[in-house]
């Protein structure tokens, strides 16, 4: 067995959610500069990527999906090659062939990212059979939103991962928007985390903006998937503060609905209580934010600067 | 050598690569209840059935390969694919590509479909031709015993995703196998009779036919050579070409549909790198664009007959030779 990991400070978990909102900040500045690819950020729900990924040991692996900025900068991935892979830059995580959508870094342990919704969810099992056949103490960790929830290989992927038992920590982030339909349109009830229980599976309905108790969700789940190599299904409760995909456009949204979420913004939150606290004062935050900010400058120029593939690559890495 | 079916010799093939590489293991649709050979030898961890869920059990085989196992899954009819289109085509076809070459996926997935057991078109579609067009995918379609046996043991091997179809009218056809070990690289096309006239150019079960047409031509003094694809993809170029360039006519066979099947690639390959040699227009002898019909009479007349391909060997020895 490892050694258990150190908890995360509440000022180390406000430095991981102030990382990925500086990373979607420069993604947007971009965006509203001129032509750049169509990214899809996850402003808003930092909470539900640094709480979950956060929980987890090094060995563990994470398939994630198109919004999956939050997903890697939590689990360590470098900005700079992060947004040359947004800008098809050989340095790119993926040589500049996946671009935003699609982003993997098997180093990191964040593989096979599908931006096929529910494709994240078609692949978990197989990746935690391995873990299953090949040994290691390693869990798999699945991001998927409501959306993905709709799809049939949702149902699909509980129900094999159950009858098999399989080490699969399924993470629901429900933004509630579904690119472009609010899940009311979609779904009858509100949430994902009921449907575990039709699988035999356990499950937990958190609050996604608050980083600390999805931590703690997080930390509760995992190891029950450790322990027992059975499945179970965290549903995060978050919002997406930006529109499905920038440039942003959120004319299709109440404005009460987004201003009632932005209360609600995870950073705000954890600012506020580490302040009442005395863990850190207004100062403090606002130089890390600063200094962090500073980080993403020296990542897009490292973006920037990097070459763009060379065009042997075009038809390289097809076939093993 | 031992006379054994296709069924047998996928058997014997899965055993014996299951046997020298552990990571090697079967699952899909009924699986360990047919093979229970396979799953008394090697246990249920290795031989699984799984719910009739063909989207989960091919994602959960490209997971699976990328992550340290060479899986084989059976999805039994492949008009049944359409619900694994996604994680066959979308994710082991291309997230090796689009991760910079992160992964591989080392994994076969074997379907049935073609005509002979009147089952209809939700069970009968030879569909090869969908995964040729799609990149990062291999497609074999064995015509024997033998390369049934040595195309899945090279294809379990392969670091690729693998299409492997079984044409459902020679599952059970007895054929001669060696006792030794085979092996048939992917890729290798078979000349299957020699010949200086025409070339008949086909896979599966339609290469029978082509070697019963075949002898009729050579009654009628006309030699037909006989080439047995046994891959699609990637497709033997250098023995069509050669076959072509000696005969200078060619004829292309297949029961799948017309519109953009193997043989119109065939057809372009020709016509592209062996036109000066080409003595006549290749044709093609294909099934209709329609669906497979049930009736037993329908479904023999939707295959290419020996009779149609003995009619186009004739036609193409008609043709004149173009002018120079």
């Amino acid at each position: 067995m490892h050694p258990p990991r150190p908890v995360p400070s509440g000022p180390d978990l406000l430095a991981a959610m102030l990382r990925i909102r500086a990373y979607e900040e420069k993604i947007v500045a971009f965006s509203e500069a001129g032509p750049f690819p169509h990214v899809c950020t996850s402003v808003g729900q930092e909470a539900a990527a640094v709480g979950v990924v956060s929980a987890l040991r090094p060995e563990d692996e994470i398939l994630t999906n198109h919004r999956s900025a939050g997903h890697l900068l939590a689990r360590g991935a470098d900005p700079g090659r992060l947004l040359a892979e947004v800008m098809g830059r050989s340095t790119g995580y993926c040589k500049g062939k996946s671009g935003t959508l699609h982003v993997s870094v098997k180093e990191l342990g964040v593989i096979l990212t599908s931006t096929i919704v529910g494709g994240e969810l078609s692949l978990a099992p197989g990746v935690a059979l391995s873990r299953t056949m090949l040994g290691g103490e390693g869990i798999v960790v699945c991001f998927f939103g409501d959306g993905a929830a709709c799809e049939g290989i949702f149902h699909e992927s509980l129900n094999l991962a159950a009858v098999w038992n399989l080490p699969v920590l399924y993470v629901c982030e429900n933004n509630q928007w579904q690119a472009f339909v609010h899940r009311k349109e979609t779904m009858v009830g509100d949430h994902v985390s009921p449907w575990a229980a039709a699988y035999g599976m356990d499950s937990l309905t958190v609050d996604g903006n608050d980083v600390e108790s999805v931590l703690k969700a997080a930390t509760h789940a995992a190891a029950q998937v450790r322990e027992t190599r059975k499945p179970f299904l965290l549903e995060a409760w978050t919002y997406r503060q930006r529109g499905h995909m920038e440039p942003h456009d959120q004319s299709y949204v109440d404005p009460a609905e987004i201003a009632a979420w932005k209360e609600k913004d995870p950073i705000d939150r954890l600012s506020a209580r580490l302040i009442a606290s005395g863990e850190l004062t207004q100062g403090d935050i606002d130089a890390l934010r600063a200094e962090i900010r500073g980080a993403m400058d020296t990542a897009a120029d490292f973006a920037l600067a990097s070459p763009f593939p060379d065009p042997s690559e075009l038809t390289a890495d097809v076939y093993a | 050598m031992s006379l054994i079916t296709a069924h047998e010799a996928l058997g014997q093939a899965l055993a014996e690569e299951m046997r020298r590489d552990s990571r090697v293991l079967m699952f899909g649709e009924g699986v360990a209840t047919k093979r229970t050979d396979l799953l008394e030898a090697f246990g249920p961890q290795r031989v699984r059935n799984t719910p009739l869920a063909e989207g989960i059990i091919a994602g959960t085989a490209a997971g699976a390969a990328a992550t340290g196992l060479r899986p084989v899954v059976d999805l039994l009819f492949a008009p049944f694919l359409c619900f694994a289109m996604d994680e066959i085509v979308n994710s082991a076809g291309k997230l090796r590509y689009m991760s910079g070459g992160q992964f591989a996926f080392p994994m076969v997935v074997l379907a049935m479909t073609g005509g002979g057991w009147t089952v209809g078109a939700q069970h009968n579609h030879n569909v090869e031709a969908w995964f040729v067009h799609s990149p990062g995918l291999k497609v074999v379609m064995p015509s024997t015993p033998e390369d049934f046996k040595g195309l899945m043991k090279a294809a379990i091997r392969d670091d690729n995703p693998v299409l492997f179809f079984m044409d459902m009218g020679l599952a059970f056809v007895p054929g001669e196998v060696s006792e030794d070990e085979v092996l048939i690289p992917l890729g290798q096309a078979a000349v299957r009779r020699k010949g200086t006239d025409v070339t008949l150019i086909s896979y599966a079960k339609t290469v029978h036919t082509c070697l019963a047409a075949a002898e009729t031509l050579a009654e009628q003094g006309i030699s037909a050579e006989v080439i047995d694809l046994r891959t699609l993809k990637p497709l033997d170029e250098a023995t069509l070409l050669a076959s072509v360039r000696k005969t200078g006519r060619a004829v292309v066979v297949h029961e799948a549909s017309r519109l953009c099947g193997v043989g119109a690639e065939v057809a372009a390959i020709l016509s592209e790198k062996a036109f000066d040699h080409l003595k006549a227009p290749v044709l093609r002898l294909t099934g209709p664009d329609a669906p497979a019909p049930s009736s037993y009479v329908l479904e023999q007349a939707f295959a290419p007959q020996a009779d149609a391909i003995v009619q186009a060997g004739l036609t193409v020895m008609a043709e004149r030779v173009m002018a120079g």
